[in-house]
């Protein structure tokens, strides 16, 4: 059935017909107009704004207007070391954006403390308090993989359904879109991670069953 | 230009200048020979005001404040005694006998300046403080006062080492948030269990 729908656009369009369907068209609309928060953290927000000037590019990918506010952004590029200091900060930044919205860890810091994992205040991925659609390994990544995980990201929109049980976060109304800020406890944040977040991500490249 | 004089020249000056003022010349045996002047709590911010009004020295400058730690450190030697040792027979006899003492050193915090001078163009020269231990007796006198650079680097000393500056116009956190107790730059932190990367349950 579907296949003969795909086959009957496409002889359509031979024709000069153009037909489509909402889910296409809206996921089209979204997935180029990809509006990234204005927000670095250390060095691989350099590479960031690399990406964004006229040798790379971004706006070729309808991304190259980058919010100052995070009430109008889609997307929040984690892009450095987050310490504990600053973890409160990314979480309720991420919060305050409306759905649908995305989050891409950028460099081995972001994703899991990288050099830095040893450090006294060093957040060990920020993974353990949102939810991240894309991770780029990379110390810090070329502007060429953060380009790749924005057409990773985007072909993840594309690919969003609208309907059924699999269908995104934002078109559910029982899922959380805001996450708990942890607290600054005596120790360390508290809590250390969001178990619902952290853990249930199954392919979690940082969790290691024993 | 005049050359910056010797460390063992600035104590001779500091205690011809500073009545009361010990200062302790510690040697630096890398190739670098920095050596640095150790001075106690009493007349640590008259020497440094002395130091930084002289006009030979004029250090002026303040370029570096920073926190060492030096934990409580064991040393075994074998010490040979006499003593009365009783023999086969029953009989104590007096008898050398090897025996290994352990020495307890008691550990402390330091603080360490390094001083320039801008309008001489010298330097720099290396002042420690040192506290009476690493527990309860961690107060330094600051020299915020006589260099208002030293005031965030006091801070991050205070922050990470826990070195508490008296004297100080505004001694809080810097970097870590207020909430936190411990010192992370010691060398006895532990951080906490969470910052372990292996999580998660037996399958």
């Amino acid at each position: 059935m579907e296949q003969d729908l795909k086959e009957l656009k496409i002889e359509l369009s031979k024709n000069g017909i153009f037909t489509t369907t909402l889910e296409e068209i809206y996921n089209w609309g979204r997935k180029n107009s990809v509006w990234p928060l204005t927000f670095g953290l250390a060095c691989c927000a350099i590479e960031m704004i690399a990406t964004t000037m006229a040798r790379y590019d971004l706006a070729r990918f309808g991304a190259e207007v980058f919010r100052p506010s995070p009430r109008q952004a889609d997307l929040i590029i984690v892009s450095g070391t987050v310490t504990k200091k600053m973890a409160p900060q990314v979480v309720r930044l991420y919060n305050q954006m409306p759905e649908p919205k995305y989050v891409i860890a950028m460099g081995a810091c972001a994703i899991s403390g990288g050099p830095f994992r040893d450090g006294y205040n060093v957040l060990k991925g920020i993974d353990r308090y949102i939810p991240v659609d894309v991770h780029i390994p990379g110390c810090p990544p070329r502007p060429e993989a953060l380009i790749h995980a924005f057409m990773t990201l985007q072909k993840k929109i594309d690919e969003q359904a609208l309907r059924g049980a699999d269908r995104p976060r934002h078109l559910q109304a029982d899922l959380p879109s805001e996450f708990p800020v942890p607290a600054f406890g005596a120790h360390g944040l508290e809590p250390a991670q969001n178990d619902e977040v952290f853990l249930a991500e199954q392919g979690n490249p940082l969790k290691v069953i024993q | 230009m005049t050359p910056l004089p010797s460390p063992e020249e600035i104590k001779t000056l500091i205690e011809a200048g500073v009545p009361g003022a010990t200062v302790t010349v510690i040697a630096n045996g890398s190739p670098s020979a920095q050596h640095s002047l150790l001075l106690d709590h009493e007349h640590a911010r008259a020497v440094a005001e002395f130091l930084r009004d002289h006009a030979e020295l004029k250090l002026d400058f303040c370029s570096l404040v920073t926190g060492v730690d030096w934990p409580d450190t064991e040393t075994t030697a074998k010490v040979k005694v006499k003593k009365l040792v009783a023999g086969p027979d029953g009989v104590e006899q007096e008898q050398e006998v090897e025996e290994t003492r352990k020495t307890k050193v008691p550990g402390y915090l330091e603080a360490v300046y390094h001083l320039f001078s801008m309008g001489k163009k010298h330097g720099p020269v290396v002042l420690r403080l040192r506290t009476a231990n690493r527990t309860d007796g961690t107060h330094l006198p600051s020299l915020t006062p006589v260099w208002r650079s030293a005031e965030f680097q006091e801070r991050e000393a205070f922050d990470l080492y826990g070195i508490v500056f008296d004297g100080h116009p505004d001694l809080r956190r810097i970097l870590m948030w207020d909430g936190f107790v411990d010192y992370p730059m010691r060398k006895d932190y532990v951080p906490p269990e969470d910052d372990i990367l292996v999580t998660g349950v037996k399958a």
